[in-house]
């Protein structure tokens, strides 16, 4: 009796749930719509079908480079914050050192603080040291930053993993040095490639602490934002599409590692 | 089991790095706010004139308050979307559940300028709705008002912020012991009150830190305003924006954002005790 009380149907409820999820996404439908739009960004119904859009983006130089100016950001922001963010995963799981609950907190200051502040900061810090603002500028900023997203997935990962292995491999005369990278390193596998994948996706969207550090050479985002200011075209709806759609992928496969590294844990 | 020097290997990068590039970049946020600008050039005399004019400029105090109630309001209607969301999901979806789940978690990811520049495109005066609208004769003229807006930034941020919200109610409705809500129903309680007197009071962590997260987060927002807010949307970090650029008082800048900092560091800090307390043991 109890059992049919708590799966109930709710006709309301579920009601109101699709709506809920038709605010979320009603809006990226409308603008995928109209990215095939001949006659522009607004009106309705969209009509007359055409590519003329995704023609023109794919013939954009601008766009393409700082397509690429994005892509190598976030691989070397992967690279720095993975690094980093095991060192310090590692570090909070096996270590204490002096100041280690104020470190735990810094390291997601910049996740759960507004962007401006982080990129103001970083601002501050790139003009008293002396630094020109380019896309080097750009990539401290996003790898420091995302040393949080790094530090949170691998800690979680350490936590679930099987110490035993690794007391087995000390006892059986392997170096603290081949433990590390025939046994810890290994078992984390899943948990290195879903964060690094998480990091490169926020990465490539990040815009608010972009806004501050970035030089002549612009990021996607940067590029998009620049030509909003000088009015919208259907075009930039197409390149949205296919960055919600490559977003999406990469979102898609780092849930799915997620969701079995948990399970190969549990 | 581990070695000192093991130790030290793995915690000396990541200290030093994040004491180099994020601590003293925050403490140099701080230490402007007590300096200032003389013809046109920063000085580094310590005073509390920033802070001093901050809190007597009613224009700097308006807009702070403009922006606590634009925050206010993404929080509540974030919550109004999220929290019935996450107790469909976490009690009447069954075996879809899985999927519904992943439905709202993507977007939470998906680029914030992407689903901002759609609200542009749908609440302009040409835009989507303004046709959709005259299509089906609703309206005959254009309404001017959807865009530009603080309206259109409450819009945009909740729209941005609802998945945010629902994550952490979420986590808190499935860690809800079954049986105490069967209980509650065997023991007559009738749907209503079983919600409001044992899944509501056990959810309120959940609800306290996505209520701080949507509000926290829209409070430093300078992009939404810019995008879809207009002049009447202006938010405090519209401010602050402006002040290190054409501007150029990065000091007094620099006051708010210490400003923004310091009520968001509080809230948060408010949240996670609240959290402890009200935690299910």
């Amino acid at each position: 009796m109890t059992q049919a009380n708590s799966i109930r149907r709710a006709p309301l409820l579920r009601v109101y749930a699709a709506l809920v999820f038709a605010f979320v996404y009603l809006p990226i439908v409308v603008l995928i719509a109209y990215s095939f739009n001949r006659d522009g960004v607004g009106g309705f119904p969209p009509r007359h079908l055409t590519f003329e859009w995704y023609r023109r983006l794919f013939a954009d130089a601008a766009i393409w480079n700082s397509v690429l100016n994005s892509l190598i950001v976030a691989a070397g922001s992967v690279a720095l914050a993975l690094t980093l963010g095991l060192l310090a995963a590692l570090a909070l799981d096996r270590s204490d050192f002096p100041g280690k609950a104020l470190f735990r907190r810094l390291v997601l200051l910049p996740l759960i603080l507004p962007g401006i502040i982080t990129g103001l900061s970083l601002l501050m810090f790139a003009v008293f040291a002396g630094m020109q603002l380019s896309l080097l500028t750009v990539f401290l900023g996003h790898g420091t930053a995302l040393i949080s997203v790094a530090t949170t997935e691998l800690f979680a990962g350490l936590q679930k993993m099987d110490r035993k292995q690794e007391e087995a491999s000390l006892d059986l005369g392997a170096t603290p040095w081949q433990t590390f990278w025939r046994v810890t390193l290994p078992n984390l596998k899943l948990s290195l490639i879903a964060a690094g994948l998480l990091i490169f996706t926020l990465s490539m969207d990040e815009i608010a602490v972009t806004f501050f550090l970035i030089g002549r050479d612009n990021t996607l985002p940067l590029e998009i934002w620049g030509r909003l200011r000088r009015g919208i075209t259907p075009e930039i709806n197409a390149v949205s599409t296919l960055i919600f759609a490559v977003s999406v992928g990469l979102i898609t496969v780092w849930y799915r590692l997620r969701t079995r590294a948990e399970r190969a844990a549990a | 089991m581990y070695s000192r020097i093991y130790k030290a290997i793995v915690s000396a990068p990541p200290l030093l790095w994040v004491g180099f590039f994020l601590l003293l970049p925050y403490a140099l946020m701080f230490a402007h706010s007590f300096w200032a600008v003389r013809d046109g050039v920063l000085v580094h005399e310590w005073n509390l004139q920033n802070y001093h004019t901050l809190l007597s400029n009613p224009v700097y105090v308006g807009v702070l308050f403009r922006t606590m109630r634009i925050a206010a309001s993404v929080m509540l209607f974030s919550l109004l979307l999220g929290y019935p969301l996450a107790y469909y999901l976490s009690f009447h979806a069954g075996p879809r559940k899985e999927l519904l789940y992943q439905l709202v978690i993507v977007p939470l990811w998906v680029s914030y300028l992407v689903r901002g520049y759609a609200w542009k495109t749908i609440l302009g005066s040409d835009g989507v709705l303004n046709g959709f609208l005259q299509y089906f004769h609703i309206t005959h003229e254009p309404v001017g008002y959807l865009l530009y807006s603080p309206f259109a930034v409450v819009l945009m941020l909740t729209h941005i912020y609802t998945p945010f919200v629902f994550l952490p109610i979420y986590a808190a409705l499935e860690h809800i012991p079954r049986p105490l809500v069967e209980a509650s129903q065997d023991l007559g309680a009738n749907p209503r009150s079983t919600f409001l007197l044992v899944i509501l009071p056990l959810s309120m962590p959940g609800l306290v830190a996505g209520a701080t997260f949507a509000f926290v987060l829209s409070l430093g927002d300078f992009l939404a305003p810019l995008l879809v807010g207009g002049p009447s949307g202006t938010m405090i970090a519209n401010i602050v924006q402006s002040l290190f650029g054409a501007a150029y008082d990065w000091p007094l800048g620099a006051s708010i954002s210490v400003c923004i900092l310091i009520i968001t560091v509080t809230l948060l800090f408010m949240t996670e005790r609240l959290e402890k307390r009200w935690s299910f043991k």
